[in-house]
């Protein structure tokens, strides 16, 4: 099996997330850029895995499944906190803190 | 058809760790179960207790480890995690800097019966709920589970052999540092804002780290550090692949430890986190970070030195400058220990690029794991201590970071200004303190392995950071309190033992640095 495409693809999503938190004004979709940057590391460790013919891969998957249920769980307490005192999830906005 | 073994769990040797992690764990049932006056005590207690059974546990781990080659322990946990003398070492380490955040957490004196963490995290800052809260005296006690969680974390991290548990180490450490960074109970616009950034930067980071993690195994096929170090000096593969990935598990790593590029988390973070949550994290993270940091660089990276050597060259001087001058313009005191603790990773960097096998040295010579080792304990202590008087300088609005407040403050407390004096004197290196020590040891190290522009550098960025810390020390006794001048606030036993441990570390370990020293070269080379 040739697995360059899925490398290819995956590299294109963490490219799309990487640009997107750098660019992306709002909390919220800034975070799930990092998402998708998770995602794409999911797609290569299982292409990896393939390649390689081993299983290490697949089940870092899975640890990378769990963690980032478990960043979305923090991520959004903390999202949550500061829009509700600031009415506003813009990360320009959060500006207390500088120099 | 695969068939499935029972794995082998070394208990033995993992107990302290797993230990942590239960005291974690039954302390969310005791948040459960428990009525809400009776948490704190019970809570204080379970964490002080497992932290200090934990203590012993590494003592006695430490005191059996089996030779193995030029290194000391084992692999443990069908090869998930290393338990040698770094380990050992490092564990022991952590879990003396956490009994000094437990005390810090648990102080109530200086806020007048409550701690410094927020009554009800989620009431609005300014609305009644929050007035409510405060008058009724509530208070967060899910803290002490959250801190053993981090410490669980930062051990797993510490021990990692393999990629994944680095990961997993890395968040399990990582995501309750961000929540109790939001929780201060005054300014907490400020606290919530440095949560929203450590956290988005955060996770950026460690989106970088499992990419990483992903490419290195695309190379070496496995994902053990002694399987990667293998294939690297096998060349399996694509060196493009590992390069890329190696590039990005520094990324994180270099995130975590605050140097440059990455650290412009650092003095937000540090400023914007109740006081307390700064003194433990600002030691215990960066003692974790470096011990996996120089275990993934040593083990598994070993065969690839020439390329990340000079990486680490740079990074090493842009910390150390770049953290000095930033230093020299800060006018609030968290945020310029803040500058100075990027100092010190530079300098801790300085010390990583040594030689780290005995073999390769001459009789005296100083490893660049014993050097980075100790110089974790010095600036953990004297950190710790640091931190920890910040909070007792105080005003009608909280904690008063501003410099000109701690104006004048010799003549109005000569304690606590002798002890900060004390803590400055230690990270700017000045002979007889700890700080000294710790400076001579890693520039050792760097020397011998012909690291000497690094040294060079790092002397005189020494001499310019002690222009800032003595700006300080001249503001606190030669000139006059302005206005109401600066109050200290008295603190229970708790505070006051952290301050001494601290102080005590800073001054034994600058007269007779030799124990640790040598504890520190017994501790061995990494396992692999």
């Amino acid at each position: 099996m040739n697995t360059e495409p899925y490398i290819l693809l995956s590299a294109i999503l963490f490219t799309i997330g990487c640009v997107g938190v750098l660019v992306r004004r709002n909390a919220i979709v800034v975070f799930m850029c990092v998402e998708l940057m998770l995602n794409a590391s999911n797609l290569a460790l299982v292409t990896f895995a393939k390649a390689n013919g081993n299983l290490d891969g697949q089940i870092a998957a899975f640890f990378v499944m769990v963690v980032a249920a478990a960043e979305v769980v923090v991520g959004l307490a903390i999202i949550m906190t500061i829009f509700r005192t600031r009415r506003s999830a813009s990360v320009d906005d959060a500006s207390l803190l500088k120099y | 058809m695969i068939d499935f073994a029972k794995p082998d769990i070394e208990y033995g040797l993992l107990w302290p760790l797993l230990l942590i992690f239960a005291i974690a764990c039954l302390g969310v049932v005791v948040e459960a179960f428990l009525p809400r006056g009776r948490r704190l005590l019970a809570q204080l207690a379970l964490s002080l207790v497992g932290c200090v059974a934990a203590l012993v546990g590494v003592v006695m781990v430490g005191l059996d480890l089996s030779d193995h080659g030029a290194a000391r322990g084992s692999i443990v946990a069908e090869g998930a995690l290393a338990v040698d003398g770094p380990t050992v070492f490092v564990w022991g380490l952590l879990l003396v800097i956490t009994v000094c955040g437990l005390l810090l957490f648990a102080e109530r004196r200086l806020e007048g019966g409550v701690s410094a963490f927020a009554g009800q995290a989620a009431a609005l800052p300014g609305t009644d709920a929050e007035r409510v809260a405060s008058s009724k005296g509530l208070d967060h006690t899910e803290v002490y589970p959250l801190m053993m969680f981090a410490v669980a974390g930062m051990m797993i991290f510490a021990a990692a052999n393999d990629l994944l548990t680095l990961f997993v180490g890395l968040e399990v450490l990582s995501l309750p540092l961000y929540l109790l960074s939001g929780l201060a109970r005054r300014r907490r616009l400020l606290s919530q804002e440095a949560a929203l950034k450590y956290f988005l930067l955060g996770a950026f980071s460690s989106g970088f780290v499992i990419y990483g993690i992903a490419l290195v195994y695309g190379y070496a096929g496995v994902m053990d550090f002694a399987g990667i170090n293998d294939a690297i000096a096998n060349e399996t593969g694509s060196r493009t692949m590992l390069l890329i990935g190696m590039g990005m598990i520094s990324v994180g790593l270099l995130f975590k430890v605050g140097a440059v590029p990455f650290q412009s988390w650092t003095p937000d973070v540090y400023q914007g986190a109740p006081t307390q949550v700064t003194a433990f994290m600002a030691a215990a993270t960066k003692i974790a970070a470096f011990a996996a940091m120089m275990r993934l660089f040593y083990v598994a990276f070993g065969s690839e030195r020439w390329t990340w050597e000079p990486m680490l060259w740079v990074i090493a001087v842009l910390s150390m400058v770049i953290g000095a001058v930033m230093a020299v313009a800060q006018s609030d005191i968290k945020r310029m220990l803040a500058y100075s603790s990027i100092t010190h990773t530079g300098f801790l960097i300085t010390g990583l690029v040594g030689i780290h096998s005995a073999d390769g040295l001459a009789d005296g010579q100083i490893t660049a794991t014993q050097s980075v080792l100790f110089y974790l304990v010095t600036y953990g202590f004297m950190t710790v201590g640091a931190f920890a008087v910040v909070t007792l300088v105080r005003d009608a609005g909280g904690e008063a970071t501003h410099l000109s407040r701690w104006t004048g403050l010799g003549k109005e407390s000569p304690v606590v200004a002798g002890v900060f004096a004390l803590f400055l004197l230690g990270f700017a290196g000045i002979p007889l303190t700890a700080g000294f020590a710790g400076k001579w040891a890693v520039f050792a190290s760097a020397m011998s392995a012909g690291a000497w522009p690094v040294v060079v550098i790092a002397v005189l960025t020494s001499a310019m950071a002690a222009f800032f810390y003595i700006r300080v020390i001249v503001l606190m006794y030669f000139y006059e309190p302005v206005g109401d001048g600066p109050s200290v606030t008295l603190p229970s036993f708790l505070t006051a033992t952290a301050i001494g441990i601290g102080a005590l570390a800073t001054v034994v370990l600058g007269v007779v640095p030799g124990p640790l020293l040598d504890l520190a070269a017994h501790a061995g080379e990494f396992i692999r």
